[in-house]
């Protein structure tokens, strides 16, 4: 008896060989994809750009069918529509992660949670309706005196309901992170409770909180729905930095030049897809990457 | 020796106990506690809030139609259509999502978290995969736009659900890759040394005790991917979705979905009939929110099930 009778049988061993190699080929399918991604957004752009005078870049005002490409009507739309939203989720996302993970007690949190993840779990789109049909008339139109009843502040606001529960999620993570020796301690000295949490436990998850703010910021940014069915423009506008006038985000640039795409594929109005999606998608990447570096400086120091 | 002198102030008994005991205001942090309550409160009410306006605009359809808003085709007017091909054209996406992003989502955990070395290459595929389930959904819309519907229009047709399938297929693919590679790693190391000490090949261990063990936790995984499937509307926007008349339901053909109708519903201006096109977007919504938390719901309820049974409850 030698080694070759111990190895076992071939056919066995070829088959693992087979399912090693099939296994792996599925793992490289992400990287893959990624370069697709990256590759598609890149070769359109330049497309786009080659097809353009850069002049048409720094022009005021989105109007793709007339070539005017104000980038910054688009970047102004979704920096003021991505703030109202971080406006709304990080005060009640941190607020609903404070006291669910220092306050609640466990009943409560049983029940809070789930309710939590129900909100997690709606569609975009089903939100993009509430802020069509509720928040527009019912609260921006009777607080404020928008000039259209769809406008970035609608869009904001309903984008920022949509990241609350990330927002809510990711904070939880990085409060409950935190050793409870430290609040021990604090309690040790006689500390009350609201100082314990605001002195000592905020603090020590400050990275978390972070984390959870930037991964927040991402989402709204790239969130397409909302923006598209309440940000008040199909497609073309005039520039605007009042959250009051109606808007343009990135993203609704996307989806309204993808939908107008059926004449011609080739021509800067529907090339600029690419563009604004190469945009999108570094401005989210870094984001993300950044966010991503919070998150496991938590996970390093406890 | 006087220990306390004319400087110190006496203190009684009664002031000692009261300032460790007694019910010193503290108006700042009970603030802050208000707060954090009136953030929760203020998040469960717009949720409520949400469910409450889809349910009343919904409710002239659900009584004036009942099952007959399900199974009826698209139409012109809002009183007469149905959501009939955006139902067939999600449950499509579905089926095409379980056919081609879970075979090969989990077939990636497993390796990732079974096989691969932990090498620079390993780290950068784990980091690509958390950063690719980072990026706007709309992102994933521009690929199945120039893959799926241009470079691939041989094998789908152009913009067809099968086009639409697989670009959400690829959206959820990270999710599913994420979600089995935790389910995964909750194995413990002793079931797979078991299987390698009567001589199982290492394909043998991950097929007949790694995956059998995990199946809850990747089967979870599996239904929160289906949602999520379900939900998104921006790449099938991209991928050219119909939103008017769609005379068939087909696999080769213009396509609609769920989300899709609760999208060009919403934004329709007033037919000025009794059933309008708010009610009809409202009711088209409220079956998108019910399907997806019934996938949710199943999901758990999947995951407390056998993680009884595996503790032998």
């Amino acid at each position: 008896m030698n080694l070759i009778d111990l190895s076992g049988d071939k056919r066995r061993l070829r088959r693992d060989a087979r399912m090693q190699v099939a296994l792996r080929t599925a793992a490289l399918v992400s990287v893959v994809i990624s370069a697709l991604i990256l590759f598609v957004l890149v070769r359109g752009a330049v497309d786009f750009l080659t097809k353009i005078d850069l002049g048409q870049l720094v022009d005021s005002g989105w109007y793709p069918r007339r070539d005017r490409f104000g980038l910054s009507t688009i970047v102004v739309g979704s920096v003021i529509v991505g703030g109202i939203a971080m406006l709304v989720a990080v005060p009640f996302g941190l607020g609903t992660a404070v006291y669910l993970a220092e306050y609640a007690p466990s009943r409560v949190r049983s029940v809070v949670k789930p309710v939590i993840e129900v909100l997690a779990g709606i569609p975009s789109v089903v939100v993009g309706y509430f802020a069509l049909r509720f928040i527009a008339p019912e609260v921006v139109g009777r607080l404020f005196d928008p000039t259209q009843p769809r406008n970035m502040l609608v869009a904001g606001i309903g984008i920022g309901i949509l990241v609350v529960p990330i927002m809510a999620a990711v904070s939880e993570d990085a409060l409950r992170a935190v050793p409870a020796s430290l609040r021990e301690a604090s309690y040790g000295v006689g500390a009350r409770r609201s100082t314990t949490v605001i002195r000592v436990v905020l603090p020590a998850a400050v990275s978390g909180i972070v984390a959870a703010t930037i991964i927040a910021a991402s989402r709204a940014i790239g969130e397409t729905m909302v923006a598209t069915m309440a940000g008040g423009l199909d497609g073309s506008g005039p520039f605007s930095a009042s959250p009051l006038e109606p808007g343009l985000t990135m993203t609704a640039a996307m989806t309204n030049a993808a939908g107008g795409s059926d004449q011609v594929q080739a021509g800067a109005p529907f090339l600029v897809l690419f563009f604004t999606g190469l945009l999108l998608f570094m401005v989210t990447m870094g984001l993300n990457i950044v966010g991503d570096r919070f998150v496991r400086r938590v996970r390093e120091k406890y | 020796m006087a220990l306390v002198g004319e400087s110190v102030r006496t203190v009684t008994r009664e002031e000692v106990a009261r300032s460790i005991t007694g019910s010193k205001r503290h108006i700042g942090g009970m603030l802050f506690v208000a707060g954090t309550v009136v953030a929760l409160m203020g998040t469960l009410v717009v949720l409520f809030v949400l469910i409450a306006q889809l349910i009343t605009q919904a409710w002239p359809v659900i009584t004036g139609r009942g099952v007959g808003f399900l199974t009826d085709g698209l139409s012109s007017r809002p009183s007469t259509i149905g959501v009939w091909p955006g139902l067939y054209g999600s449950f499509a996406i579905g089926i095409i999502v379980l056919i081609v992003a879970i075979p090969l989502g989990v077939a990636a955990a497993v390796y990732l978290e079974e096989y691969a070395p932990p090498t620079k290459v390993t780290r950068f595929i784990v980091i690509n995969i958390r950063n690719l389930a980072g990026v706007p959904a709309v992102i994933y819309g521009v690929l199945g736009l120039t893959i799926f519907v241009g470079w691939l229009e041989p094998v789908t047709s152009g913009r067809t659900i099968l086009a639409a399938g697989l670009a959400v297929a690829v959206l959820v693919l990270p999710i599913v890759i994420i979600t089995s590679t935790e389910a995964i790693r909750a194995v413990p190391g002793g079931l797979r040394e078991a299987g390698y000490g009567v001589g199982a090949t290492k394909w043998e261990v991950v097929r007949d005790h790694v995956l059998p063990y995990a199946a809850p936790g990747i089967l979870t995984g599996i239904v929160l991917s289906l949602a999520r499937a379900l939900g998104e509307a921006a790449p099938l926007i991209l991928v050219g979705a119909i939103t008017g008349l769609l005379p068939e339901t087909s696999l080769n053909g213009p396509f609609t979905a769920l989300p899709m109708l609760v999208y060009s519903w919403s934004g329709r201006p007033s037919a000025g009939t009794e059933v309008d096109w708010a009610n009809v977007a409202a009711a088209a919504g409220l079956t998108l929110v019910v399907l997806v938390l019934l996938f949710n719901a199943a999901a758990i309820v999947m995951r407390n099930h056998f993680e009884r049974k595996r503790n032998g409850l």
